[in-house]
């Protein structure tokens, strides 16, 4: 009896239950009018910017590189758990942001770009695009399989070499060797992790525990939980140890940027194998 | 008498013989895979097949990660010059036409959808986020899968299924396919039958 009451606190304890479950609707439910149309450009820029949001991106990435399913999968960031949260307050701008404006962060640090003003076509479909899918969820409401997964820090601190060894026995062969990723007549196939074409020092999945949880929950890809704590953490400290596009913010320098925005999570502004990342 | 006209009737044979210490011997791959490689039933298409992939395959036939009777046999009697011989010649013929499926076409737009967006509920990736966008490869380890015979699609994902085929990296495959239902395989396969569509 004792037995079987502490495992139905175990299993209880594993849900938090608060967190409400959310499925959206199905893609052949997109409606057929000028929201409809709305709805599928977002979608079309969302899987493909590189060719829809093109003015806006400095890098080879899309969306859906990094929020899987076109947006609609638990535990990669879907648009319909973030939609229902804004507007909130951000540590990252110290003010209270719409769901416009977090889109806009997405383009300036992750895109590497520019963001596109309220009120352009692209970001008019964009925030269509993520209402619709958030058809029927409760806003204001922390939903279940929103944001990456949290991982609980790892037994061993995180390790470079270690890092370096999953990566080569799991990842290299779609992101090439060099973090590089693969194109095929010109376009990504396989998105560039670390270096010019990927996003930037600002982007929240340069946090190595963002990253770790990411990993952890997606990849290798359709092997979502397969890798372990441990080595999500590694790979993670292995990927982020690598160079990419600056961060928009560090107007006065790297060691500035990292007092004021790098504190924790992250190696900007750390010398890793002789060089300075962030410069 | 009889001696020498023996001996003169298998002057063809004995050079044909020489002959084929340096070339190779493409009618008996064409047996089983069909004329120009364009593959039939169970029996992949080699025409313009990637030819690290080919090579690749021949060995894992002979180590067994990937088993096959007909083909263990057929590697484990070739040299590795034998097979880089063979990868070149079929790599370079040309792309066989695209076919159209008799399957129906509720079928098809099941496959094409599978294909193009996968079924993440289940954990099923998109065909060609790995296969290329159209499914024509992106060599040497994600081979083109488009144009392939439905039977030979069919008999591969339930190989990767029962493990008797083993040689993917970082077991992508065998992952994809364990989560496939049987309505799904049939679907796929139809519809990347078709060939690389516009």
């Amino acid at each position: 009896m004792r037995i079987a009451i502490l495992l139905l606190l175990v299993a209880s304890s594993a849900f938090a239950a608060d967190e409400k479950t959310f499925t959206p609707p199905a893609e052949r439910d997109m409606p057929k009018n000028e929201f409809g149309d709305a709805v599928r450009l977002g979608k079309s820029i969302f899987t493909d910017t590189q060719h829809y949001a093109k003015k806006y991106v400095g890098n080879g990435l899309n969306c859906s590189n990094c929020h899987l399913d076109s947006g609609r999968m638990a535990d990669s960031a879907p648009l319909w758990g973030a939609y229902v949260r804004y507007p909130a307050y951000r540590a990252k701008t110290k003010q209270v942001n719409t769901f416009e404006e977090r889109l806009q962060g997405c383009f300036e640090y992750s895109m590497n770009g520019t963001a596109p003003k309220s009120g352009t076509p692209e970001m008019t479909a964009l925030v269509s695009y993520a209402y619709w899918m958030s058809t029927g969820a409760p806003v204001n409401t922390k939903l279940k399989g929103a944001g990456f997964p949290k991982l609980n820090k790892p037994a061993l601190a995180p390790d470079f070499a270690r890092g370096q060894k999953v990566f080569t026995d799991n990842c290299q062969i779609c992101h090439g060797s060099n973090g590089e990723g693969i194109k095929v007549e010109g376009k990504f196939v396989f998105p560039p992790l670390w270096g010019k074409e990927s996003f930037n020092w600002g982007a929240g999945l340069h946090r190595i525990d963002t990253a770790a949880g990411f990993i952890k929950g997606n990849m290798p890809l359709g092997k979502g939980g397969t890798l372990s704590d441990q080595e999500s953490w590694d790979v993670a400290t292995y990927v982020m140890s690598h160079d990419r596009p600056a961060d928009p913010r560090a107007k006065s320098g790297v060691a500035a940027a990292k007092k004021d925005f790098h504190e924790e999570n992250c190696k900007y502004g750390e010398t890793v194998e002789g060089h300075l990342l962030g410069e | 008498m009889k001696l020498i006209f023996l001996v003169l009737g298998m002057l063809p044979l004995l050079a044909q013989a020489a002959d084929m210490a340096t070339k190779i011997n493409v009618s008996s791959c064409e047996a089983c895979h069909g004329q120009k490689g364009v593959g039939k039933n169970e029996f992949p298409r080699l025409a313009a097949l990637e030819a690290t992939y080919f090579v690749k395959q021949l060995q894992d036939f002979r180590t067994g990660t990937r088993s096959n009777p007909m083909m263990q046999p057929v590697a484990k009697s070739m040299s590795e010059a034998d097979m880089s011989k063979y990868a070149a010649y079929f790599s370079k013929l040309p792309q066989p036409a695209a076919q159209p499926s008799s399957e129906g076409a509720a079928l098809l737009a099941a496959g094409e959808s599978l294909a193009k967006n996968g079924d993440w509920p289940n954990g099923i990736p998109a065909c060609f986020q790995c296969h290329g966008a159209k499914g024509q490869g992106i060599s040497p380890d994600f081979p083109q899968i488009a144009g392939q015979p439905a039977r030979y699609i069919t008999v591969q994902i339930a190989n990767w299924k029962s493990g008797a085929r083993s040689n993917d990296s970082v077991g992508l495959m065998k992952s994809v396919a364990d989560k496939m239902t049987d309505e799904q395989i049939k679907a796929v396969a139809a519809y990347l039958s078709q060939g690389v569509t516009k």
